[in-house]
């Protein structure tokens, strides 16, 4: 495995082993010196086209734990507004020694690109591209599960409920691949408008109705992040009427099964889509998620440097 | 000047037979005495018209000159081509049409006949000098908005309206752009996996009925650029039922290619209209073999490197097709059973048709001689460099039938086994 730039890439057998490597890794995390010298000399670089603090210190700290040099190139404050292309900034951090390069981009397929064309040979490994993919946090995700339900395999049999803006989220996209190739059973739900044409395809079922999901005992429910600027006006008729229709609050946590886990990849907006007695239910996952990201990063960013397997 | 014999030809019916040609004419087509260049296993055909190219000059000579377009057009067995309106000044004027048509003269590898604005500027709010065009000393016919539809109901008909006194055309980009805000390619479920806004039918058949509805009132000649979608060749198959005057064109890689190649976000793949399903493209292979869609037009729009080496939103839209039209016709329709005189009538005798072209799609005695020459056994494959100076080329790479080995224009050889002649 030499890029991740998107979960198509991922066999079922890698994704399983991967996410066995991120279970070993994530031990390091609980380790007194939280270090290990596999890529000691290797240089992996953030190229951030869009601000995310929180998607690249999660890189940096699990690039460090390897102990490989990290360089944060925040796009959006160098020549790149200047008018440089893809391509060059591409070839420059190259050039200053890149081995991978971390892309978070504001447009699908960035990633991918830089991939697939010959322009650089370093790995390249996707933080998020437009409203594609972002395959760490699925990965994570998948591993928050298996953790949560005991399981060391695959995820069959359980059932994920993906709620939201699935229309613009990346985070949505590798999840319904991911899951599918764990062989879990995928709903998403949310308004007509924000749920793009054809998703079934991708290997789910469509809901419009929170409480009709809810109603089918999810083992999984996955509340997305909103941007509440697009829930007004071409989608969503106002901010107050999508919380009351789509939040996961109040009555919608009790249906929520005992044994059921919540997801949420942040930063959340707490009293949106998501009540705070929610976010801070036993059954919530949001932490382990994000200590669990470290260790999918470590993994990832291991196997497309090393090509082998820890 | 002596006159020229190609020798042990066939013809489009398939015959055997000899070609003279003198002082630029076809004097003789038979079995004539005499030696000349042997034609044996070459299939003739009357050179290619092409009704939709994009030659770039004015304003854009960094992907595409007039000259540079020529040849590439030569070396895909083209006589001629018309040339597209969106340059720079735009063709929205007589000035700008009589600089092309005297810089293709110029080139003298095609005739190349300029196509009018229908908007100023292309901008969609007022007619251009649609009679200063057609009076000009290029008699522009064909008039096109292409890369942008006329979208204002009202003005689409009057555009029809004025070119009715002369016989022409509009060629209309059936885009509704109120649907296609930001739109990258093909709606469906692969934009929906790839994150990308998509392209609904729904946006290209719904101008196509309302122009056939206006050409139905007005009486005059509408000309669908490139049909993409299943449905647009239902709307075209109606329009063709209840008599109206309409005809359609599909290109070469709407024929050939679908939305998957978008996966790996490859500008080359982006184009405008977009890739659709394979079902759409079975549709239009269809339609052409069944008559349907009248005339392959290449949509031939070369780009800069720079234009292409980028984010998918950030390309330009197009990609070269000049020189794989007539292999992607041979792919198609001969593969399907078709006729050469089929392929003559799509590629040459109904473009030059729909353009108003009187010395072009003609193989016989008497006309100029504007001839192709194919090798149809021949195999290729598809290099990314052509003859164009732009390299967005999505043929590259693929395996196609048939090999242009000559081209005559006017009488002169503007390609001679293969290689484009320079010296004219």
């Amino acid at each position: 495995m030499r890029h991740l730039t998107s979960i198509r890439e991922l066999t079922k057998d890698a994704a399983i082993s991967l996410l066995d490597n991120a279970q070993q890794l994530s031990q390091v995390n609980d380790r007194e010196v939280k270090k290990l010298p596999a890529l000691r000399g290797k240089t992996v670089v953030n190229l951030f086209f869009e601000n995310s603090t929180r998607t690249r210190i999660s890189f940096e700290v699990a690039a460090k734990r390897l102990s490989a040099d990290v360089i944060n190139f925040a796009a959006d404050s160098s020549s790149v507004s200047n008018g440089e292309s893809l391509k060059d900034t591409a070839q420059t951090l190259e050039a200053l020694g890149a081995d991978a390069i971390v892309i978070r981009h504001p447009l699908s397929g960035a990633p991918k690109l830089l991939a697939e064309q010959d322009w650089i040979s370093a790995s390249v490994i996707n933080a998020g591209d437009g409203s594609h993919e972002h395959p760490t946090q699925a990965l994570l995700d998948a591993l928050t599960i298996r953790q949560g339900f005991g399981l060391s395999q695959d995820l069959s049999g359980l059932k994920v409920l993906i709620v939201g803006d699935i229309l613009h989220s990346r985070v949505a996209r590798s999840n319904i691949l991911l899951l599918n190739l764990l062989g879990a059973n995928v709903t998403v739900a949310g308004p007509g408008t924000l749920i793009p044409a054809g998703i079934e395809q991708m290997g789910t079922t469509v809901n419009n109705s929170f409480e009709d999901a809810l109603s089918a005992k999810p083992d999984v429910v996955m509340m997305l992040r909103v941007q509440k600027e697009r829930m007004q006006g071409e989608f969503f008729s106002s901010i107050a009427d999508y919380s009351k229709a789509w939040s996961l609050e109040g009555d919608r946590l009790t249906m929520v099964g005992e044994d059921a886990l919540i997801l949420h990849p942040g930063p959340m907006n707490r009293g949106f889509e998501i009540s705070s007695e929610a976010a801070d239910d036993p059954r919530s996952q949001v932490l382990r998620q994000v200590s669990n990201g470290v260790a999918v990063r470590m993994a990832v960013l291991y196997r497309c440097l090393s090509g082998e397997q820890l | 000047m002596t006159s020229l014999i190609l020798k042990n030809l066939t013809l489009p019916n398939g015959s055997g037979a000899d070609i003279e040609i003198e002082k630029g004419r076809i004097t003789q087509i038979g079995s004539l005495s005499g030696s000349g260049i042997d034609c044996a296993g070459l299939q003739a055909l009357p050179g290619f018209v092409d009704v939709h190219t994009h030659l770039r000059e004015p304003g854009f000579e960094a992907s595409e000159t007039i000259l540079s377009g020529s040849r590439s057009a030569a070396a895909g067995g083209y006589t001629a081509v018309m040339a597209m309106a969106n340059t720079s000044p735009v063709t929205d004027k007589a000035e700008v049409a009589d600089f092309i048509l005297d810089a293709g003269v110029r080139a003298g590898f095609v005739e190349v006949q300029p196509i009018g604005s229908v908007t100023k500027g292309l901008q969609g709010a007022e007619l251009s000098d649609i009679q200063g065009l057609s009076e000009s000393r290029s008699k522009v016919r064909m008039f096109s908005d292409d890369g942008v539809c006329v979208f204002d109901e009202d003005l689409m008909r009057q555009a029809l309206v004025a070119v009715k006194a002369f016989n022409g055309v509009i060629a209309q980009h059936a885009q509704d752009p109120t649907m296609t805000v930001g739109a990258q390619m093909n709606a469906g479920a692969l934009a929906a996996e790839l994150g990308m806004a998509g392209w609904p039918a729904e946006a290209e058949e719904s101008i196509i009925k309302r122009d056939a509805e206006l050409a139905e009132q007005t009486g005059s000649r509408l000309h669908i650029c490139h049909l993409t979608t299943a449905g647009a060749v239902e709307v075209v198959r109606w329009a063709k039922a209840r008599g109206i005057n309409i005809t359609a064109e599909v290109t070469p890689h709407h024929l050939l290619l679908t939305e998957e190649l978008v996966r790996g976000y490859d500008s080359v793949y982006k184009v405008n209209p977009p890739l659709r399903r394979l079902e759409d493209t079975l549709a239009l292979r269809e339609a052409l073999l069944d008559g349907t869609i009248d005339v392959l037009g290449t949509d031939h729009a070369p780009h800069s490197r720079e234009k292409e080496e980028c984010e998918w939103q950030n390309a330009a839209f197009g990609m070269v097709g000049l020189e794989h039209a007539a292999a992607v016709l041979q792919e198609v329709l001969i593969q399907s059973g078709a006729s050469w005189e089929r392929f003559a009538n799509v590629l040459s005798v109904k473009p030059a048709q729909i353009a108003g072209l009187e010395h072009q799609g003609q193989l016989s005695v008497g006309s100029i001689a504007n001839i192709a020459l194919i090798d149809p056994s021949a195999k290729r494959v598809i290099e990314r460099q052509t003859n164009s100076k732009s390299v967005n080329n999505p043929f590259a790479g693929i395996t196609l039938p048939g090999q242009i080995v000559h081209t005559i224009f006017k009488g002169r050889f503007t390609v001679k086994n293969t290689e484009v002649q320079d010296q004219l």
